[in-house]
């Protein structure tokens, strides 16, 4: 049920304020996915930001033969612009082939927050 | 300088983890540079000095973050020793270590003075068995 409400969340275009859209184009741009889910979970986060955290599904034949490490690095380097203004990322990053075998399987759930960063 | 940087957490009881509710209350600051140069040597030594170390939000004890959380029951459930830094108590180092790995969240987990990775990478280490393969070939837990 969660992820179906992750995806109706990310599809509204209401919902996709001026950050999310941006992290939507760069990586259009930089990576080529072939998919790409991006949920904004600032609420679940004690932030005052309504876009401070988010989680990144993308699938990509830029990320073969890459380690998580270098598929991360190559995410943050596409989002360059956007990495300053947001607190946290979940990335979750495969290659189309990965994707392809393993679906549904392969997303993952954020932990919980114990009320957030206070000091942020 | 007053109070510890380090928390030291060790299924053993390591030193300097046992007092550290109080020396929060301390004054801190003048125990951390403020230079860039003098935190990348600062963090270096922290690397370098503990094997597993780990910059987070808040303590082990008290994390302030959903995704420290994660790495603390992470490290916790590989049963190893672990050092963290609570950044929120240090901007410097809060700056200084996402500098110094080239990374730009917190948290970040170093092995062997190495940067591994932030929680995902480090959960699905876990999950995959690769972090425990990690720890038992730098002799950090037994195999």
């Amino acid at each position: 049920p969660s992820v179906g409400r992750m995806l109706r969340r990310a599809a509204a275009p209401e919902a996709a304020g001026p950050v999310q859209q941006s992290m939507t184009r760069s990586l259009a741009e930089r990576l080529a996915p072939t998919v790409v889910e991006i949920a904004n979970e600032s609420h679940m986060h004690g932030t005052k930001s309504s876009e401070s955290h988010f989680k990144l599904l993308i699938v990509s034949p830029a990320f073969e033969g890459k380690t998580a490490i270098q598929r991360h690095r190559a995410v943050h380097a596409a989002l360059e612009e956007e990495m300053p203004l947001i607190h946290a990322l979940s990335i979750s990053a495969f290659t189309p082939e990965q994707w392809g075998e393993g679906g549904d399987a392969l997303r993952t759930s954020t932990p919980s927050c114990r009320g957030g960063s206070k000091a942020d | 300088g007053g109070g510890a940087v380090v928390h030291r957490h060790g299924r053993g009881g390591g030193g300097g983890g046992g007092d550290d509710s109080h020396s929060d209350f301390q004054p801190k600051r003048a125990a951390v540079p403020e230079g860039a140069e003098e935190v990348k040597d600062l963090i270096k030594k922290q690397v370098t000095e503990n094997p597993v170390m780990l910059f987070m939000k808040g303590t082990p004890r008290e994390p302030q973050c959903g995704f420290s959380m994660q790495v603390v029951r992470v490290l916790n459930a590989v049963g190893v020793d672990f050092a963290s830094v609570n950044v929120l108590a240090y901007p410097s180092i809060r700056e200084g270590v996402k500098l110094y790995s080239d990374w730009p969240t917190i948290p970040q987990l170093y092995v062997a003075g190495e940067f591994v990775g932030g929680c995902d990478i480090v959960t699905s280490m876990y999950n995959n068995g690769e972090l425990e393969d990690l720890l038992k070939k730098e002799k950090l837990i037994e195999e």
